[in-house]
């Protein structure tokens, strides 16, 4: 079997330690490791957010593949910083000021590391102004901000504000229990996730991923 | 520990027993057949011609209750083991015999015919829950003669999974006995791996019609399990009392046992029912009533008394339509039913008073049936002590998502029912198109339709089941059969 495919194939069934290896085995064989991070890594990955997204596989078994493409990646990671390769970009991701709660956040965090973006996370409790200099800082092309309370989502519209004022070319997505898809537009948000795997789903599609 | 509901204690429990034995000694029991009341005289009933009566002894009640076997299991088509009828294990099966079915698009109620019929085996074929096939409806475009082997000869057809069955009349038996055993490979591989269980119902109070009563005798020689179905009525044809009821209850299904074990000393049964209340408002017998459940939870304790396995009609509702009520009254009785350790729950798919058989119901229940059997499994610890270790694994991983101990134990610790029942954000539920209950059951009974495979009934077998099925068609006056979905 195709060496490329036998390593999706262990990234999609969160097999990290094989996944490491066959990673490694092809590198010590010549392989080009951009070649070997998306015809295998992002491959494996993109495999399992179909399967996600059909409800074929749930939550646990994104992390799992997502835990086997990082220690894939870590093998990969010196050899793809020589040669300039890098994920899909970075996300700025936080939960809004006055707001302790990032279940949710973190969850995204998770799927979008597993999707192969570099995530910035930025924790919770943040003020509009952190997003926007670590969007800058950091040269993300997303923001994402999360709130689980009615009286702090209000915070994501300052962002939205802030971000366009700096002029970045950064989109801002915005999700969390009491947030709605007629919110997102009503603060003049770029996009909405109704939980982690939509989120993903919205970041790529704003990132021009997908 | 296995979580359970007790509705009697063990000193009611007896005095239930001992009422119902004086009952079957003094009053006896009408059977309608006069070679069967000869073979309870010959075991030392008294019987009494005029009025059709065997009076039981005691004696003779308990040389039935030694000979009757406490366990048995059935096999499906292919001869694999599915259902064990021990302890308190407990198998959904969909109700049976009901008239009509629920036509989805029409939303209306009519007779079945054979397409509809086929649809249901496809459907049950695909549901894990539902351990067994039943003979959910009578098909309309056969002629009535033959209407109940022509349901066993689809079931056996289209489905791998054992069949709750009976027959309608006393002649029905020999033709559905010859299908089971070509489909077996024989009588006596029959009756070691029996593939079906066939319903007998008394006729409250205290009557064996010929009919039943010939069934019971002729699956009992024939080593077919039977479940005996004794439907009192309380409030109409029973004590108004739920106490009263299982009495009746106990009293009729005993005389069944006795008659079976004197025609077969070791024949398997399931110590069922289906009685219910009346309610005098409406003349109806709601099987929906919280009282119908108790009593059936009630006469399975006295049942498991005995040792024996159980069987209930349950888990089912009088609703019309798919709507809120069908949801209640299916998920009470079928955490009863598995809170009683009832073995085998006829009811799912089932409304209108058992007149009626809905396949979106179905799909439904069958969620419900796989919550009800996660409550069963009850409560235990799974490798959660000492709970430190977790812990310290928990504060350090933020999350145990993905941790071993929830990897291993997920599937079995938390049952995620769908995709009927509705667990979806709003924001999701609305991008997948705000459906109904109802939308999303009518999906899943064309996936299930859609994805069905046909059985692995080895295909000489088929046509052996097909030939004497075409034969009996013809002897009963139909140029062919419909043709098979």
């Amino acid at each position: 079997m195709d060496k490329l495919k036998r390593l999706s194939e262990c990234v999609a069934a969160g097999d990290a330690e094989s996944a490491a290896a066959l990673a490694a085995e092809m590198l010590g064989s010549g392989a080009d490791p951009q070649e070997v991070l998306d015809g295998g890594l992002i491959a494996g990955m993109n495999a399992v957010g179909g399967r996600f997204k059909a409800r074929e596989i749930f939550l646990p078994d994104v992390l799992m593949a997502s835990k086997a493409m990082q220690a894939a990646l870590a093998v990969l990671q010196p050899r793809l910083a020589a040669g300039g390769g890098t994920p899909r970009g970075t996300v700025v991701l936080g939960t809004v000021r006055g707001d302790l709660h990032d279940i949710g956040k973190n969850l995204v965090g998770i799927m979008l590391r597993g999707a192969g973006y570099r995530v910035v996370d930025l924790g919770k409790d943040v003020p509009p102004e952190r997003f926007v200099e670590a969007a800058r800082a950091e040269g993300a092309r997303v923001i994402g901000c999360s709130a689980l309370l009615t009286t702090t989502m209000g915070v994501m519209r300052r962002v939205v504000e802030l971000a366009r004022a700096a002029g970045l070319p950064v989109k801002v997505i915005v999700g969390g229990a009491p947030v709605t898809a007629d919110f997102a537009s009503a603060i003049g948000a770029d996009g909405y996730g109704y939980d982690a795997g939509h989120a993903v789903e919205r970041v790529e599609a704003l990132a021009g991923d997908r | 520990m296995r979580p359970t509901v007790r509705f009697l204690d063990d000193a009611l429990i007896g005095r239930i027993v001992d009422e119902a034995r004086g009952l079957l000694e003094k009053l006896g029991v009408e059977v309608q057949d006069p070679g069967l009341l000869d073979v309870l005289g010959e075991h030392g009933a008294r019987v009494e011609r005029g009025t059709s009566r065997a009076f039981l002894p005691g004696a003779l009640l308990d040389r039935a209750l030694a000979t009757a076997p406490r366990a048995f299991r059935l096999f499906d088509v292919l001869g694999d083991p599915t259902h064990d009828f021990t302890g308190s294990k407990v198998h959904f099966t969909p109700g049976s015999s009901a008239l009509n079915v629920l036509d989805w698009p029409a939303q209306t109620v009519r007779r079945p015919v054979t397409a509809d019929y086929a649809a249901c085996a496809k459907v049950v074929q695909g549901l894990p829950h539902i351990a067994a096939q039943s003979t959910a409806f009578v098909p309309a475009d056969v002629p009535d003669a033959i209407a109940d082997a022509y349901r066993l000869y689809l079931s056996l057809m289209l489905g791998e999974k054992p069949v709750v069955t009976g027959a309608f009349t006393a002649e029905g038996f020999p033709l559905m006995h010859e299908l089971l055993a070509i489909a077996r490979g024989g009588t006596g591989d029959l009756r070691a791996k029996p593939l079906a269980v066939f319903s007998a119902c008394p006729t409250s109070p205290f009557k064996w019609s010929r009919d039943t009563a010939r069934n019971v005798v002729d699956c009992a020689r024939a080593g077919v399990p039977v479940e005996f179905i004794a439907m009192p009525m309380a409030g109409f044809l029973s004590p108004v009392t739920l106490t009263g009821t299982v009495v009746q209850h106990t009293a009729e299904t005993l005389s069944g046992i006795v008659l079976h074990q004197c025609a077969a000393p070791g024949a398997p049964f399931l110590y069922g029912g289906s009685p219910g209340v009346f309610d005098i408002r409406y003349e109806t017998t709601p099987m929906g009533a919280i009282e119908t459940m108790m009593i059936d939870a009630a006469y399975n304790e006295v049942g498991k008394s005995f040792g024996f396995p159980t069987q209930a009609y349950t888990a089912l509702s009088d609703a019309k339509r798919l709507d809120a009520q069908a949801g209640l009254e299916t998920g009470m009785g079928a955490a009863l039913a598995v809170l009683a350790g009832i073995n085998s729950v006829s009811g799912p798919g089932m409304m209108d008073f058992e007149n009626c058989v809905s396949l979106e119901k179905l799909v439904v229940d069958h969620e419900i049936c796989g919550m009800a059997l996660r409550l069963g499994r009850g409560i235990e610890p799974r490798e959660d002590f000492p709970a430190l270790p977790r812990f310290e694994e928990l504060l350090r991983e933020e999350h145990l998502l993905i941790s071993p101990h929830t990897r291993k134990y997920l599937k079995s610790e938390i049952a995620f029912p769908g995709p009927v029942i509705d667990r979806a954000s709003r924001a999701r539920w609305a991008e997948e198109g705000s459906g109904t209950l109802g939308d999303r059951a009518h999906a899943e009974v064309e996936r299930l339709i859609g994805q069905w495979t046909p059985s692995r009934l080895a295909d000489d077998l088929k046509g052996a089941l097909t030939e004497r099925m075409a034969a009996a068609a013809k002897a009963a006056g139909a140029d062919a059969l419909p043709p098979l979905p």
